[in-house]
């Protein structure tokens, strides 16, 4: 199933500063469009219950002191090889040709669940409303939406994202925004043991480093004048010199 | 993974009703290719069909609660050709039209010979059906465990003991649901059937040991640190992102203690396998006692498939430990 087009995200996690505008914008948008409802139950009581397409989770990696905080968003990775499409068994689920957006055709749906048990990481809400699977669209009804201009025909979390960590565009074009920075930055999958080869990737943290070596402290190269005792006059000054 | 009553009571009580199926088939067979004049009537097999048809239909049934849209049930079968399950609703009522036809044909006394022997024995229809109807249910116990088995995101249920351990569990019951049938009616059969049960039960009992003794030494498929790709040892989760539920919170954990999943264990190996071989072992021939045998082998064997979805650990529980 190798699609000439592949349509992705790119999740920058030295960007990501854990802020869930992506998790509550995608919630604005798709509850309200094409892959609505999202419901929630008991919403704002003791224990809330909801359909979400994109979570944030936060890690904490290493060992006190040396440790770093992640935040690690988390939606449907539209996998190359999507171990949930085959087992769905109405044909519900498929993954787009033209663009491979792994999708649900909610008319088909029969609830079974059984999609959402073949998806290693979590991807897939119930909607127990409709009584349908759900999952991340990639907005698709943004994206095709011509009516739009061009350069809002992104997904609602990629729009959302203050720091701008979240990249769309096809992994399947080498010169595409996305492609350079999984090229450049070191993009990767997630759980590449799963054999998924999600869509979708993640850059890696990054420390950033300025060396600052001890010469560049002295400033070697400055006149020394500058940096010496200014000199002491014994004479009259000019001041002096101009009393009388 | 949260045991569903659903799946439960589907996958128990299609397995008792194929088990019955193919020994009421093996008991045709033993008669048939015997040397003695023992037979049995029409109505014996016809009235056995007809229990089994009625617990796979009660499978069947039960299978429906599992749907949230039951009325596009019919869509199910058309993935056949990818999917395990879609092989299941098909295979299924396959069964149970085997069973009409099977027990039907008992009934009606439409048993025409279709090949004879040099011995002097005969093939008849109702055994040449009864052959077909066996391979309908095995194939049924191969759909039922690989939809189980073929999901690799779940260790614990990806074996081929998953596959094996369904087909012996669902024979024992059925077995043994035939030992008491049989044994209601004074049918001379009732021998076989106990008999065959109580190795069917050592043997069910060998295969469910062995898995969970897999169980138990299972390595995880995937890390934390595969999971959200940080290279490091030491990872955890500080936030899975929100406080309150959500569908991985719920379908991917049974929400019961270790203490309870420990205890089903012991309860299903005592009251699924060792209560009955005992029951039928020594209440040999007795009506009564073998219905017990059955009702008690019946409880056990729930117990079995809730501790089977309990045990079974997703991969994605791996992004769903802790809230903050």
């Amino acid at each position: 199933m190798a699609n000439e087009k592949q349509l992705a995200l790119v999740i920058d996690l030295n960007v990501c500063v854990g802020c869930h505008a992506c998790v509550t914008s995608c919630k604005e948008w798709n509850t309200s469009g094409w892959a609505g409802p999202l419901p929630d139950q008991d919403a704002y009581g003791k224990d809330p219950d909801g359909v979400f397409f994109n979570r944030v989770q936060t890690f904490e990696c290493g060992t006190f002191p040396n440790t770093e905080t992640v935040h690690f968003p988390k939606s449907c990775l539209h996998c190359e090889d999507p171990p949930c499409v085959p087992v769905c068994p109405t044909g519900a689920s498929y993954k787009r040709e033209s663009d491979g957006i792994v999708l649900v055709d909610y008319d088909k749906c029969i609830g079974c669940k059984y999609c959402s048990w073949n998806c290693p990481y979590g991807a897939r809400e119930f909607d127990e409303v409709s009584g349908v699977m759900k999952k991340c669209t990639l907005c698709v009804d943004r994206i095709t939406d011509e009516t739009l201009p061009p350069d809002r025909r992104k997904p609602a979390c990629v729009l959302a994202c203050p720091p701008g960590a979240r990249l769309f565009g096809d992994i399947k074009d080498p010169e595409s925004e996305v492609s350079r920075a999984i090229r450049d930055n070191g993009g990767y999958q997630l759980m590449p043991e799963a054999g998924t080869n999600p869509a979708n990737h993640y850059l890696p943290r990054r420390k950033t480093q300025s060396v600052v070596h001890e010469d560049q402290l002295q400033r070697a190269d400055n006149p020394l004048s500058r940096e010496a005792e200014p000199p002491k006059f014994g004479g009259p000054t000019i001041d002096d010199a101009s009393q009388w | 993974m949260r045991p569903a009553f659903s799946v439960l009571f589907l996958t128990t009580l299609i397995g008792a009703g194929q088990g019955l199926l193919i020994a009421l088939v093996c008991g045709q067979l033993f008669l048939v290719v015997g040397t003695g004049d023992a037979s049995l009537s029409g109505g014996f097999y016809a009235m056995g069909s007809l229990l089994a048809l009625v617990l796979l239909a009660l499978g069947l049934l039960a299978s429906f609660f599992h749907l949230a849209n039951p009325t596009r049930a019919w869509r199910a079968a058309t993935q056949w050709r990818t999917s395990w399950l879609s092989r299941e609703v098909i295979a299924l009522p396959a069964v149970m039209g085997m069973a009409v036809l099977y027990g039907g044909l008992h009934a009606l006394g439409w048993d025409a010979s279709l090949m004879h022997f040099a011995n002097g024995k005969s093939l008849d229809l109702t055994m040449a059906v009864g052959f077909v109807t066996v391979l309908a249910c095995l194939a049924l116990f191969l759909c039922t465990g690989m939809i189980y088995a073929c999901v690799k995101f779940i260790r614990e249920w990806h074996s081929v003991w998953t596959v094996i351990n369904y087909t012996l569990m669902g024979l024992a019951s059925g077995f043994v649901l035939a030992a008491a049938y049989a044994a209601s009616l004074g049918a001379v059969v009732t021998g076989l059937y106990a008999g065959t049960g109580l190795v069917l039960i050592v043997l069910a009992l060998a295969g469910r040991a062995v898995s969970l003794w897999r169980n138990a030494r299972l390595k995880p498929l995937a890390t934390l640190r595969g999971a959200i790709g940080a290279p490091h040892q030491n990872i955890r989760q500080v936030t899975q992102g929100f406080n309150g539920k959500s569908f991985n919170t719920k379908e991917f954990f049974h929400g019961k203690s270790p203490e309870t999943v420990k205890f089903l264990t012991t309860f299903f190996l005592a009251v699924g396998f060792a209560a009955p071989f005992a029951l039928v072992a020594l209440g040999m021939g007795s009506a009564a006692v073998l219905w017990l045998a059955v009702m008690v082998q019946y409880v056990g064997l729930l117990a079995e498939r809730w501790v089977f979805f309990a045990q079974g650990n997703h991969v994605q529980n791996l992004y769903y430990q802790r809230k903050a």
